[in-house]
């Protein structure tokens, strides 16, 4: 009687629930683990396996009916010519991409790096990093007014007296065309101006692992500037580089909003993709299509990871 | 701070040129976006416009099509960030304090929809739609949405846990709170700007999204759904340079918002995407 009465009241369910899942931290992850798993296990995962089991479907030739039937007769069609076209420009483009966008955004991270003040660099990094999460669209568009024929480009190279140089420009092979806006050169720039962020801050964090004293030693050592940059800076620079050139390589693999606003009439990957499945509704077609881009990026990311680019991300 | 600790040398005249040169590359088409608003021209992209006017924000704003496709993306964005802040923040706890069986892959998991092209999210979505024979609603661009936005909130709100002390936790639960209480008095303050910058960054990445709710829309119109088609078929394009700069404002708000809250920690919100 009197053990009980000095007993401490019992605590609520509540309170008894959290020491639980306090004493029991397995059941505390299941229960947090669940939603996120359900969401992106089953709705994400599923649909990409949904994706990947219908390119072993097939379309009927008579009827334009898709199949459901394992067979692979979609990736027979996949090795004709005018795929294996589409896939050489398509990865064609994307290394340009890449290389051009290191080329710019080498310096532009070691003057970050190396030489701004902390505000200038954190203004700096803000003005890289603006444009990598906003308003892809309108950036596509925004070289829709400067390409276009009677656009700025134009006027700027009368002004200059350099309308020569730009009808050169578009009268080379392969990469010229009617106007900017409808030739190679044109779809590589916006590519080149939207993927350009994701190239910088790899290479910027890279870059800041890189000990000053490191540059100092290869300068009294009596190495001259373009010596430190291949013998010392460039090798610890490069898993930025190809981390850069993870994003760089797979974003251009997979759009297929700029070609179709900037460029020629011949089609990228994802614009074939993006036909297949709708006007032409062939599925199986378009998920074959789509596993070309993912068996090229499991094989660039393979290559980067020897490389030493996840450290870098 | 290396930088700081010592005189910054100073850089070499084509270092600064080349650095100059990319980040006006980076910034100078928007400011013709702006300018184009502004112009009297409505027909060609002719430079240097005619004359200026203000008269295109007044139609944009009394158009019918537009507003409903305004309307329509932000409750998208909103309700994405929702549901994404909540997913990535237990997916960031689970990985946070425990190691499990497949910890590495549920992080590969989470990133995997951005690090695979928005195409292959978006077909998939759109292939397994077809199979359930799902319409096409609000709700299949929230799906598309929301698997997107968890890894920005996940990636923010992991940082700033592996920078927070699990003891605090541990004082609050011995101290005789319960969950609920550590959760709201002792977790959620240390998480609060971590939360509502990853929170920021994915209203922003919602908001702007295009190539996957081009496969989950069907018929409706998100506003970059909205400018895809006026960009293919123009129709008023001094009316699309005027919502251009309108995307242009609703985005940039946001990440200023989601830099200024986290500029003083060691992971700086959207350093990586």
């Amino acid at each position: 009687m009197i053990g009980a009465s000095l007993r401490a009241p019992r605590p609520g369910l509540f309170h008894r629930l959290s020491s639980a899942l306090y004493l029991h931290p397995r059941l505390l992850l299941l229960l947090l683990l669940t939603p996120p798993l359900l969401w992106l296990g089953v709705i994400y995962l599923g649909s990409l396996l949904s994706l990947l089991l219908q390119s072993f479907f097939y379309i009927d030739e008579f009827s334009g009916v898709v199949v459901r039937e394992f067979s692979l007769a979609t990736y027979r069609q996949l090795f004709t010519l005018s795929n294996f076209d589409i896939i050489r420009r398509t990865a064609g483009m994307a290394a340009a991409v890449t290389l051009a966008a290191a080329a710019l955004a080498f310096p532009l991270a070691y003057y970050m790096v190396r030489y701004a003040s902390t505000r200038t660099k954190a203004l700096l990094y803000l003005a890289v990093m603006l444009p990598l999460w906003s308003s892809y669209l309108v950036r596509v568009y925004s070289w829709k007014l400067i390409l276009a024929k009677e656009g700025i480009v134009t006027w700027l190279a009368q002004q200059l007296h350099l309308g020569w140089l730009l009808e050169g420009v578009l009268a080379l092979p392969v990469i010229g065309g009617p106007s900017l806006s409808t030739s190679y050169l044109g779809t590589f720039l916006v590519f080149l101006y939207i993927w350009l962020p994701f190239m910088i801050l790899p290479i910027v964090a890279a870059l800041e692992r890189v000990p000053r004293s490191l540059i100092e030693a290869s300068a009294d050592l009596g190495a001259d500037h373009r010596a430190t940059f291949r013998k010392v800076l460039w090798p610890l620079a490069l898993p930025g580089v190809v981390a850069g050139s993870i994003f760089t390589f797979s974003l251009t693999l997979g759009d297929y909003i700029i070609p179709q606003i900037i460029g020629t009439s011949e089609p990228f990957l994802g614009q074939a993709v993006y036909r297949h499945q709708g006007t032409a509704g062939n599925v199986p077609m378009a998920a074959a299509l789509t596993v070309v881009p993912i068996v090229i990026m499991v094989a660039y990311l393979a290559v980067a990871r020897r490389l030493g680019a996840f450290d870098a991300l | 701070m290396r930088s700081s600790s010592r005189r910054a040398p100073r850089a070499g005249w084509a270092l600064s040129a080349a650095a100059t040169a990319t980040i006006l590359f980076l910034h100078v088409p928007l400011a013709f976006i702006v300018l184009y608003a502004f112009s009297t021209d409505s027909k060609t992209f002719v430079f240097p416009p005619p004359g200026l006017t203000t008269r295109w924000f007044g139609v944009a704003f009394e158009r019918e099509d537009i507003r409903q496709a305004l309307r329509l993306s932000l409750e998208v964005a909103t309700v994405s960030t929702l549901v994404a802040m909540v997913l990535g923040t237990l997916a960031a706890a689970a990985v946070w304090r425990s190691r499990f069986f497949g910890r590495e892959a549920i992080s590969l998991l989470v990133i995997l929809p951005i690090a695979l092209p928005g195409i292959i999210t978006g077909i998939s979505l759109r292939s397994a739609l077809g199979l359930l024979d799902m319409p096409f609603s609000f709700w299949t661009i929230v799906i598309g949405h929301a698997t997107f936005c968890i890894v920005v909130v996940y990636n923010n709100v992991l940082a700033r846990f592996r920078r927070s002390s699990f003891n605090q936790i541990e004082a609050s639960m011995d101290l005789g709170a319960n969950g609920f209480q550590t959760f709201r008095h002792i977790l959620l303050p240390n998480i609060a700007t971590a939360l509502l910058a990853g929170g920021m960054l994915a209203f922003a990445l919602s908001f702007d999204e295009v190539i996957v709710t081009t496969f989950t829309a069907g018929q409706q119109s998100t506003l970059p759904i909205w400018m895809l088609t006026e960009l293919v078929r123009p129709r008023q394009r001094p009316v699309t340079n005027v919502v251009a700069v309108f995307v242009i404002v609703v985005t940039f708000i946001p990440i200023l918002a989601a830099f200024y809250l986290t500029r003083d920690t060691h992971e700086i919100a959207g350093s990586g995407k």
